[in-house]
């Protein structure tokens, strides 16, 4: 189980999100609790249409929640109607995002795509040239560093997208379902790659997965059931 | 900092350019307007500094000689050239016509002066300035005539035999110097047909061809075919006198209307140019409501067809500015590079109009100012899109 003795990376506490309102209304989250510690790989797992996505998306500050808490590195980031002025900078330094499909912009080339991050943070562009560059060598796509992204595999966008996701090297990374378009190998090597960063950087990794292949890695997890999250403890078999 | 303006165009470079080019020959357009009105005002003025003339003597009442029709009698310069401070005048006669070159009819202001006096054709580009008292003429090069050509001007075939530039009557006619009493005989003498109608008229008519009176019908003839009247006297005056106070004495002691070099311009520009300044003017508003819907228009497109990118860039952190930075980068350079198009092909195609187009600095100048602003209200309505759109919808949520 969890180190409860330190700071939690991520803590949220009753974190409700209703979509609509009136009759139509839908409560995706009715009042979620979690804690997420530094150097922890979480699984998110629960069926379809359980509110997975809806979950990172209100922890990375890209939609609002409904009411609830939400403390990101002992900063309240979001608190009921309260919320931090400046969701964007929240977003470039303190987030990192692998989302299901991977976004990427296809008017710049791969090396770009993971070297804007730290542009936009204000690193020098040969500085910020150099991290993209080491990403993608770690993610084995470094031989398509100048490719255009629609020339790119869907295996290869997706590990360019992780590798922006790491590029400014956040405190958090939000994983939504990062392995679907790889391979089962490529997914372990993710896996990996997601643990030996947690474990190097102090990072608290959330991934969410359907993905029968890798969940037995999780030490921990939650299962998403009725808008509530439980904690369950995982196999957290290890990488060979 | 990755240029991403630059880098999205760089992805459509071709659309982005054929816009541009668009742009380029409506600016190139609106330059071309401008440089119409400036011909003209242009050419009013090398016709008033082209004859080396102070004051423009004309019939009473009227705005003549070039913006109404003013006739004197081509003796009244006898009263004036006496007046204190008046150093030479001049008789001359205008008339637009067309004339016969070389089997073409061409359109043409006939300009009769009197030689050495104000109203001589100065700057002669070719050949030599009329010396014979009749058919010698000297031709402004836009009539497209050469020195030694042939033209039939009614009933007689004058000689090209010198050329001068910039004289171009406020109608756009070039104009054709010949002697006032060949001009005289061309504006009063009508077709031979209408010519021998007329005498056998006279001739018919008992009152004038009396068996007793042997000389009245020869006397009638001889004033009714010839011509004694000219249509503005041109005025040289003293050095160091204030041609002003001249053309008042004229004024006021003659009866006869007396323009200086101020009034004429006025004339020309104010009176005579003024509708067709409207007319332009108005082209130029709507050329610039034109240009400013394709820009804002094309931003606008460029802009919605990358919204999920501008979601994703906000997504990823990039603040407002990064995003307007680009929009207003894409539009200005579609601007600048319009700008560059359209002043290049108005330089070409300017000399090309059959009307004297005057391409000014500062017009170009003020254009380009006017085309930047035109961007950047453009891009606006782009503007206002893109920071509207959520950073969620570019993961499909809203
Ligand atoms: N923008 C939205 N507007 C309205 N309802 C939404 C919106 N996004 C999600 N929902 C609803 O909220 C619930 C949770 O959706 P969510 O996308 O979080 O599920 P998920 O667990 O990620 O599912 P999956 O495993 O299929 O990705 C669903 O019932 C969904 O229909
Ligand atoms: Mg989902």
């Amino acid at each position: 189980m969890a180190d409860h003795a330190k700071k939690p990376a991520i803590k949220l506490e009753g974190l409700v999100k209703r979509y609509g309102s009136g009759s139509s209304a839908v409560e995706a989250l009715k009042g979620v609790d979690m804690e997420v510690y530094p150097g922890e790989v979480v699984g998110l797992l629960g069926p379809s249409g359980s509110g997975k996505t809806t979950l990172l998306q209100c922890l990375g500050a890209v939609i609002d929640p409904t009411a609830g808490r939400i403390t990101l590195g002992g900063d309240v980031t979001f608190d009921d109607e309260w919320k931090i002025s400046d969701l964007r900078e929240l977003r470039r330094d303190r987030i990192g995002f692998i989302f299901q499909a991977p976004y990427l912009i296809p008017f710049l080339d791969a090396t770009e795509n993971v070297s804007l991050l730290p542009m936009l943070a204000g690193k020098p562009n040969s500085e910020a040239t150099a991290r993209a560059m080491d990403l993608l060598k770690v993610l084995d796509v470094a031989h398509r560093a100048g490719a255009r992204i629609s020339e790119l595999s869907g295996g290869e966008a997706q590990r360019v997208a992780i590798a922006r996701a790491l590029a400014n090297n956040p405190p958090i990374i939000l994983a939504d379902e990062p392995t679907a378009p790889l391979d089962s190998q490529r997914s372990l090597t993710v896996m990996r790659m997601l643990n030996e960063l947690a474990a190097q950087y102090r990072t608290a990794i959330i991934v969410v997965t359907h993905d029968d292949n890798i969940i037995p890695t999780f030490k921990r997890l939650y299962r998403i059931r009725e808008g509530k999250a439980h904690e369950e403890a995982g196999e957290g078999r290890p990488f060979s | 900092m990755i240029n991403l303006a630059y880098r999205d165009i760089a992805n459509g470079f071709g659309r982005y350019m054929l816009t541009s080019l668009g742009l380029g020959l409506l600016i190139g357009v609106t330059l071309t307007m401008a440089g119409v009105y400036r011909g003209m005002v242009d050419d009013a003025r090398a016709l008033i500094n082209g004859s080396a003339t102070d004051i423009w003597v004309v019939q009473r009442h009227t705005l003549g000689p070039y913006a109404e029709s003013s006739t004197l009698h081509d003796d009244a310069w006898r009263g004036i050239v006496g007046l204190p401070g008046v150093a030479e005048t001049g008789n001359v006669a205008y008339l637009t016509m067309q004339v016969k070159h070389r089997e073409k009819d061409v359109r043409v202001m006939i300009a009769g002066f009197e030689s050495g006096k104000p109203g001589e054709p100065m700057r002669l580009v070719a050949g030599r300035p009329v010396t014979r008292s009749h058919y010698e003429a000297v031709a402004d090069v836009k009539t497209g005539f050469q020195v030694g050509d042939r033209v039939r001007i009614r009933r007689h075939e004058y000689t090209v035999v010198g050329l001068t530039s910039r004289m171009v009557s406020s109608g756009g006619d070039p104009m054709l110097f010949i002697t006032l009493k060949d001009a005289q005989e061309v504006q009063f003498l009508k077709d031979n047909d209408a010519i021998v109608g007329d005498r056998e008229r006279l001739a018919a008519n008992p009152q004038f061809n009396r068996p007793g009176v042997p000389g009245l019908l020869s006397a009638v003839e001889a004033d009714r075919f010839s011509n004694h009247n000219v249509n503005a006297i041109l005025v040289r005056v003293a050095s160091g006198t204030d041609a002003r106070l001249v053309a008042d004495t004229i004024l006021r002691w003659k009866h006869l209307q007396a323009y200086t070099r101020t009034d004429m311009e006025q004339i020309l520009v104010a009176k005579l140019i003024a509708t067709s300044a409207k007319q332009i003017g108005l082209f130029l508003v709507i050329l610039t409501v034109v240009s400013t819907a394709i820009v804002a228009l094309t931003v606008y497109t460029m802009t919605m067809s990358k919204i999920k990118e501008i979601a994703v860039l906000k997504l990823i952190g990039a603040k407002n500015r990064v995003i307007v930075a680009m929009i207003l980068q894409q539009a200005l350079g579609l601007g600048v590079i319009g700008f560059v198009i359209g002043k290049t092909v108005a330089t070409f195609w300017a000399p090309i109009f059959p009307k004297y187009v005057l391409l000014e600095m500062s017009d170009a100048g003020r254009a380009f100012v006017i085309t930047m602003v035109i961007c950047t209200l453009a891009s606006i309505l782009a503007i206002r899109a893109a920071l509207k759109v959520s950073p969620a919808t570019a993961i499909g949520g809203g």
